[in-house]
């Protein structure tokens, strides 16, 4: 907390200020998951880690999808591709608030002259069975982030319990640059050789991505995609933990897990064309639910689960 | 007498349960403490965003030693007795009382119970509350097994008296009670220590914390108004918000900023629901224009720029937000004053599941729009008006506004209907018909309003009846009585005759005709479990769940759950159920018609008790002929409510029932019905005379006073007969020897019993 406080100027530059705050607290400096997700709780850093006795320390960018907030790249805070910041730590420490309002100071809000707030939000989802209480956390009256403390995942009660951080990063650059509008804000130095804005990088994408989410993207395959996915999900867990090649006991559960992500993805997909139902709505995310929670009851059956010998 | 000061510091606590946690910290350690025999003089409760507080003054400092009297076995009794009375009372033969009773010497033990320190009892009932804390909801942090609304992370607990301040020793979970606390997180956030309440209040003050949440809501208050008075603007009242609000400072410190000129001309409803909901802001009104033109927002805490920066930030936040708002309102105002208008809201909503069993809302407008025709005569309303009204009352739930604020559903239809150029009534409509939404609430008075509104209920009503979806004990959760409260208030205040028996008969078969049919036999699962009986590949099941028509999933639904739709001659079709080969016929309606007619005469009772009617009055006016018009039960059951009130109403009751007693024995023990011919030519007093005589000014009274429906004239004529039967039975022996002279008395006293039951069934008044 003893950085001097540096105004940055550029989007990359909040997300290195987070990088490098987050690495001096201990946190493993991950990589965004390799796969479409709805949010950065979705990475299996998150979701499985936070599952079983095993300590655990993290922090990443996770690029996420939500193919319904796609507006053309015209909102100034709407997209359907965004970034989140993530950090994960279990057991929550006792000093997280501070830990927390030091990553903000770190990337150049001066705490003498905001208001901060730690307002009741208690985030549930229903999609991978879990739950927690925490707060949205404001700053002058904006949501900065979303503060968690998990106590259920997959159906598991969380023991011990994650403390679960997620900046949306737009949002927050946005409001510590004082742009406007997400598409004038500098992606990397404006005095660099060649100065980008996120406009430049994403303006196309996001028209290109909203006119397929919404009228393009071919619903009978994605329908297909979904019951493969849910039926190869529930075939790799189906497998015997010893495996006849290597003679070791290897449940799957990442594997199996990466089917429930893409199931999860394809749902927002078909819900942002429009053909699902309320009350099938309720019902495809019921399915992704189990799944959800067929791969946590696998991943506390492994070691990094927090499965023993000893205790099998 | 020491003083005991109680604080427990966690991280934020939800705002809204901050008042109640304050009063169950309070209520949970007195009552221990009083339990444990340590009384005190007064005690107070305090909660901030961080801390919940309790004060306790002048406490004992030891609960008081008791002596209990136990008694035993009598001196004489066999020693074992003895032996285990000692061993239960744990002393010696020696320690025993010997007292002459009436009885005997009985043995009787004195068992000493010495009293106990203050901080030995605190720290009991303290840790008990802390372990057993009815939060609305809790949660565990970092390897604890504690639970908190959010983590615990310190406990201050200090008895004090005039010679210093002594911390009570406990320890929960770690947490190691002490005599320290913290201030402002950001502007005092060391640590303090405390001697007593006093000092505690004072220091925190000193550390930028307002303890009392009241002292903070009337500071904001306070301050907000005297802030947009100074600018010429008044502040918008709003008790929940600035309790809200109050919960989530410690510090607090008012700000006024400016909406934005391009979100002036909003609907004043969604720039204050916009900034409540999303911001906590108060709405600031110009009163010169009557629009809202500022926001107060209320920061925790001071800055060395006078808040410009915080202000600038929520500004730009509400601007963000009111771009959406506006966004969508622009969308919206486009769509409903387009071509297709706000039919392309009804159209879609042809995709909203209104219930999985009662089908889609667009489904529910067309029920709705049939029954508000139907209905639209008999409320004053023209047909084609409401059935347009009904048809539009819900388009705004496909908005993207309502969508964002469901709160604002109905309001925003009635500005869409405007836009749209539709009628003020049907803008109206669409609105009040989910009126009145509590028994305070106002109903819709407007012709085209009561019909949609009615409408709305009645569909609701029959429509979760025809599925089984009844309120049972206190589960309801689709807020049926709500909707026969509704319906009871719409019709009776309003003075409106309405036949319901015809009208819930129309609500049934919406539900239950052609194109409905299906649709209560309908679930997705049913069909599944069609699907899966038989046994294709995932590939061929995708292809058929695809590409099946809706008519041949309807069928399979309905035939899966029983029901098999059978074509009749005149096109109408009906409903089989395949097990019986019944058809579902009229009567199942009826029976579902008259379980739902009792349902809104259980509700009557209810609205009725209120207004203090008793529930035997209505019980009596239930039985008679017509009950499905409430407005005119309503009636009946009042007046015979006040005629009971009078000496004469209450006296006539007991002749009333006497004449019914003595007739219905006899007519028992002849086994014949005594109805007619009594004849004034067998009279033999009086007072015999006198009844008949009365008896047909009372008759000719009633009867034209019965059909105008004017109860009051009815029953006081009614009542008028009290004097002429107390007479009767004072003077006559109705069982004569004389069997003519008996036959016609029974004769009389039946004209007695039918000219009261023709107003109320009076055997159901009670006494």
């Amino acid at each position: 907390m003893s950085d001097p406080v540096q105004r940055p100027r550029s989007f990359q530059e909040i997300i290195l200020a987070l990088q490098t705050y987050w690495a001096r607290q201990g946190c493993a400096i991950l990589q965004p998951y390799d796969m479409e997700v709805g949010a950065g709780t979705f990475h299996p850093a998150t979701t499985l880690r936070s599952l079983g006795t095993n300590p655990w320390a993290a922090a990443y960018v996770q690029p996420s999808r939500r193919p319904t907030d796609g507006r053309y790249g015209e909102n100034p805070n709407r997209l359907q591709h965004y970034y989140q910041y993530q950090v994960l730590i279990k057991p929550s420490p006792p000093n997280l608030q501070e830990l927390y309002l030091g990553s903000l100071q770190a990337i150049g809000i001066d705490m003498a002259l905001h208001d901060i707030r730690f307002v009741e939000d208690d985030w549930e989802s229903p999609t991978l069975g879990a739950w927690g209480l925490g707060w949205e956390v404001w700053c002058d009256g904006m949501e900065v982030s979303q503060f968690t403390y998990f106590q259920q995942v997959g159906g598991h009660d969380c023991h011990p319990v994650s403390g679960e951080l997620t900046y949306g990063l737009e949002r927050l650059a946005m409001y510590v640059l004082g742009v406007d509008h997400v598409m004038d804000m500098p992606f990397n130095s404006p005095d660099a050789p060649i100065p980008l804005t996120y406009g430049d990088i994403f303006k196309q994408t996001e028209e290109e991505f909203a006119r397929w989410n919404f009228d393009v993207a071919n619903t009978e395959v994605l329908l297909d995609h979904f019951v493969e996915a849910e039926n190869e999900c529930n075939a790799i867990l189906s497998q015997d933990a010893l495996d006849p090649k290597t003679g070791k006991r290897i449940i799957m559960a990442h594997p199996a897990y990466d089917q429930c992500i893409k199931a999860s993805h394809i749902f927002n997909l078909l819900d942002a064309r429009g053909v699902i139902s309320v009350t099938e709505r309720q019902a495809y995310i019921g399915r992704v639910r189990t799944l959800a929670k067929a791969c946590a009851d696998a991943f506390v059956q492994t070691r990094a689960g927090g499965w023993t010998e000893d205790a099998a | 007498m020491p003083d005991l000061l109680i604080e427990l510091f966690s991280e934020e606590i939800p705002a809204r349960m901050q008042a109640r946690a304050a009063d169950d910290l309070k209520k949970l350690v007195t009552n221990g403490l009083v339990e444990a025999g340590l009384t005190y003089a007064s005690a107070a409760a305090f909660s901030t965003p961080r801390r919940l507080t309790l004060t306790i003054e002048g406490m004992l400092d030891a609960s008081p030693s008791i002596t209990e009297e136990r008694k035993g076995p009598k001196a004489d009794a066999p020693e074992k007795a003895i032996e285990g009375f000692l061993r239960g009372a744990g002393l010696t033969r020696d320690q025993l009382e010997k007292r002459e009773t009436p009885k005997g010497n009985i043995l009787f033990a004195m068992i000493k119970k010495p009293g106990r320190p203050a901080a030995e009892i605190v720290a009991e009932v303290l840790e008990t509350t802390i372990r057993n804390f009815p939060w609305p909801k809790s949660m565990r942090w970092g390897t604890g097994s504690l639970r908190w609304v959010r983590p615990l992370h310190s406990i201050l607990c200090i008895l004090s008296a005039e010679d210093g301040a002594q911390v009570v020793p406990m320890n929960v979970d770690g947490i190691e009670a002490g005599a320290t606390t913290r201030g402002h997180r950001f502007l005092a956030p060391d640590t303090i220590t405390v001697s007593n309440f006093d000092d505690y209040a004072a220091k925190l003050k000193r550390a930028f914390v307002v303890l009392d949440p009241a002292e903070r809501r009337d500071a904001i208050w306070h301050d907000a108004t005297n802030m947009a008075f100074a600018n010429g603007f008044e502040v918008v009242e709003d008790a929940g918000l600035l309790a809200e609000v109050a919960g989530l400072v410690e510090w607090p410190v008012v700000l006024m900023g400016r909406i934005g000129d391009a979100f002036l001309d909003l609907p004043p409803e969604v720039l204050q629901t916009s900034m409540k909901e999303h911001q906590k802001f108060f709405s600031v009104r110009n009163p010169k224009t009557g629009r809202i033109e500022r926001f107060v927002t209320v920061a925790n805490r001071t800055t060395a720029d006078d808040g410009a920066t915080i202000l600038a930030g929520n500004e730009k936040v509400l601007s963000a937000r009111l771009s959406d708002a506006k966004f969508f309102w622009e969308n919206d105002l486009r769509i409903a004053k387009s071509d297709a208008g706000m039919q392309t809201w009804v159209d879609r909503l042809s995709n909203v599941t209104f219930h999985n069993k009662l089908g889609t809302q667009a489904e529910l407008i067309s029920r709705m729009e049939a029954l508000a025709g139907e209905l639209a005569p008999m409320v004053g309303a023209d047909a084609d008006e409401a059935r347009e009204a009904a048809r539009f009352a819900k388009a705004d739930l496909s908005s993207e506004m309502v969508y964002e604020f469901p709160e604002l559903q109905g309001l925003m239809g009635s500005y869409y209907a405007q836009a749209a150029g539709k009628s003020e009534a049907i803008a109206a409509a669409a609105q009040d018909h989910y009126a009145p939404l509590g028994p305070s609430d106002d109903v819709p008075t407007a012709p085209v309003s009561v019909a949609v509104a009615l409408a709305e209920k009645i569909d609701k009503l029959t429509g979760f009846w025809a599925i089984d979806e009844k309120p049972t004990g206190s589960k309801d959760p689709f807020a049926l009585r709500r909707a026969a409260l509704g319906v009871i208030r719409i019709l009776v205040e309003n003075d409106l005759k309405l036949l319901l028996w015809g009208r819930l008969n129309s609500g049934f078969h919406e539900h239950f005709t052609r194109d409905q049919s299906m649709k209560i036999a309908d679930s997705d699962e049913v069909f599944d479990k069609a699907i899966k009986a038989l046994n294709l590949s995932p590939k061929t099941e995708q292809n058929i769940r695809r590409r099946i028509s809706d008519d041949h999933r309807e069928k399979a639904k309905a035939y899966l759950d029983g029901f098999r739709f059978v074509n009749t001659d005149d096109g109408m079709g009906k409903l089989v159920d395949t097990k019986t080969g019944e058809t579902i016929s009229d009567e199942t309606l009826i029976l579902e018609e008259d379980d739902l007619l009792s349902f809104l005469h259980d509700r009557l009772k209810v609205y009725l008790k209120d207004q203090g009617v008793r529930h035997d009055i209505i019980d009596a006016c239930i039985a008679m002929e017509g009950n499905d018009d409430l407005t005119l039960l309503v009636k009946r059951a009042k007046a015979l409510s006040e005629t009971l009130k009078t000496d004469d109403g209450e006296n006539l009751i007991q002749g009333f029932k006497r004449a019914n007693n003595i007739l219905s024995q006899a007519e028992e023990a002849d086994g014949v019905e005594y109805s007619y011919g009594a004849d004034i030519k067998f009279a033999e007093t009086d007072e015999e005379r006198a009844l008949f005589a009365a008896l047909d000014a009372a008759e000719a009274k009633i009867n034209p006073a019965m059909a105008a429906q004017d109860f009051t004239d009815a029953m006081s004529a009614m009542a008028s007969l009290r004097g002429p039967i107390d007479a009767f039975f004072d003077a006559v022996q109705v069982n004569s020897d004389n069997s003519t002279v008996r036959r016609n008395r029974l004769n009389l006293l039946s004209r007695i019993r039918t000219i009261c039951s023709s107003v109320a069934d009076l055997t159901k008044i009670d006494g």
